[in-house]
């Protein structure tokens, strides 16, 4: 995937324009999640390269950064009143919807690049959360509220800050409840409202240590997992009843 | 200080949970419940998703209840016929309890299942204590005798014929297999250990004497609890073991110091208090399934 993205971006920088290219690289390329993880910040770094002085009359350069979780199944269930109660009635299974999303940009988005650059692209999140039916509408929206709320999609565009049109930097927040996997970050050079260069790079999101250890038991070891909790329990409420019977005595 | 634990996949505070533990154990402690029925709502309530609650509480309930019996084992105050039949319903029980919130997870009405069930035993609980409390309350302003328990009644008819020595009793197997496997369904649905539901059974239904009713009915509980545990891990993948454990450190704490509290204080006090509680809980996730929600939607795990 990596490799696709990587030759996708390169040619697409090649045809556009031979004389600019963006490279980045970030503070790190793995989050942990351990025992005390509590949310993880990235930076990251770029500049922009290039063969020949830029022509004077070229146009407004930027800079968007996208960053986007792996795409989880997800389900959306609405509530409905059936007698005096709520209940989960419709359905919908949303067709893509990454597990995290967040883009960091020189400005608005529309401002920055045309609607058929976003499209193609799937720039931004009314184009990164999709539903086949149109009819669904309403759970597109659902699914970007409830993520938003959550904080795994973004609700702002984080600022970059472009030095000289040629140093950026920007900071990535990974929430707490991220989801385990390989998250893509795309950082677009953007001349005249067409995306000119592209790098990508990966950050790999993963439990270790007991963390990882407990849910790979529990899910791959499942009855040993059952067996351990309740050894554990037992351990624990002998012991409980030993120390205050001797604390009594 | 944060703690992520692994099988809930969220961040939790670690002292919010010992103190949740803590404040559940001092009134298991002072009104001699098992506070599963008080622990897996307020775990709803930190956001904490359902069915694991469920999972982990039936594990925290092996723990407290593991704790209580050996005092009542060393006391003789178990009957462990009438707990093996009311043990042989709880499995069975548990078995379907744990089957109908496997189907109703995927169907995503499980938390709906759950709700429900919470409302209607705790309202029922709840009112039935709250009555009988203010009667006993009158009663011992007028130093009336209380009622006597009826020693025959319809149970006798039943076939199946068993002698429970320790209990003094000759009656049918069958009420009694059938009092476990109510609790036992609760157990796997609820996340409680069904204490509430079958010690008044014992009393009431199958005319037990009070003084083994406790260390039975936990004799019991610890097996079904401990089957609905190995249950849930092996086929929903909900016990958390790292919040089963931070419930229980203080749980075990604040048991000891509700049991001093619950000594002072007098028995229909006590209970008029517990019925009390156990209505608000009720009312609280009553009104949740009445009011209309600020969100209307839910994302369900696809994936899991």
């Amino acid at each position: 995937m990596r490799v696709i993205y990587l030759i996708i971006g390169l040619f697409a920088a090649t045809i556009a324009s031979a004389q600019e290219t963006v490279v980045s690289e970030l503070s790190q390329d793995g989050v942990s999640i351990t025992a005390t993880f509590d949310g993880s910040e990235i930076f990251l770094f770029g500049a922009i390269k290039r063969d020949a002085p830029v022509n004077v009359s070229a146009g407004k350069l930027d800079v968007i950064i996208e960053v986007s979780g792996p795409p989880t199944e997800t389900l959306v269930r609405q509530k409905e009143r059936k007698a005096i109660i709520w209940v989960n009635a419709e359905s919908v299974e949303i067709d893509r919807a990454p597990s995290y999303y967040s883009i960091a940009a020189t400005g608005p988005l529309e401002e920055l690049v045309t609607e058929s650059e976003r499209s193609l692209r799937n720039l931004g999140l009314d184009y990164a959360v999709r539903v086949a039916d149109e009819a669904d509408e309403e759970f597109r929206e659902a699914v970007i509220r409830l993520h938003q709320k959550n904080g795994t999609y973004a609700s702002e565009i984080t600022p970059i800050t472009l030095t000289e049109e040629t140093l950026f930097t920007t900071k990535l927040a990974m929430p707490v409840n991220v989801v385990e996997g390989e998250y893509t970050v795309k950082t677009m050079l953007v001349r005249d409202q067409q995306v000119i260069s592209t790098a990508t790079s990966t950050i790999t999101v993963r439990k270790t240590g007991i963390e990882k250890w407990l849910y790979d038991l529990a899910h791959e070891q499942a009855f040993l997992y059952g067996v351990m909790s309740l050894v554990l329990a037992l351990i624990a409420g002998y012991g409980a009843s030993e120390i205050f019977r001797r604390i009594r005595g | 200080m944060q703690i992520y634990l692994p099988i809930a996949e969220m961040s939790v505070n670690v002292f919010l949970l010992i103190g949740l533990g803590g404040l559940v154990g001092i009134l298991s402690g002072m009104f001699g419940v098992g506070g599963g029925f008080l622990m897996t709502p307020l775990l709803f309530f930190i956001g904490i998703p359902p069915a694991v609650a469920v999972a982990t509480e039936a594990n925290q309930i092996v723990a407290s209840s593991f704790s209580g019996v050996l005092a009542h084992v060393k006391k003789k105050t178990v009957d462990f016929k009438m707990g093996t039949v009311l043990l042989l319903g709880g499995l069975l029980g548990a078995a379907i309890g744990v089957q109908v919130f496997k189907y109703l997870k995927e169907i995503g009405q499980v938390d709906l299942l759950i709700t429900l069930s919470y409302v209607v035993f705790l309202g029922m609980i709840g009112s039935l204590m709250f009555i009988e409390s203010l009667g006993a309350i009158r009663r011992s302003k007028k130093s009336a005798p209380p009622k006597k328990i009826k020693r025959h009644n319809w149970i006798h008819g039943l076939p199946f014929k068993m002698r429970f020595r320790t209990s003094n009793l000759y009656i049918s197997a069958i009420p009694p297999f059938l009092v476990g496997a109510l609790v036992g369904v609760l157990a796997a649905v609820m996340g409680v250990g069904g204490g509430f539901i079958m010690v008044p059974a014992m009393i009431y239904v199958l005319g037990m004497p009070t003084k083994v009713v406790i260390g039975t009915s936990l004799f019991q509980i610890i097996f079904v609890t401990a089957f609905t545990t190995m249950m849930h891990a092996t086929q929903n993948y909900t016990v958390d073991a790292v919040l089963a454990l931070l419930l229980l450190l203080g749980g075990v704490i604040g048991a000891q110091i509700g049991t001093r509290i619950g000594v002072k204080m007098k028995a229909e006090q006590l209970r008029i208090l517990l019925a009390i509680m156990v209505l608000g809980v009720c009312l609280k996730l009553g009104l949740d399934l009445v009011l209309t929600p600020s969100e209307l939607f839910s994302i369900g795990a696809g994936g899991h």
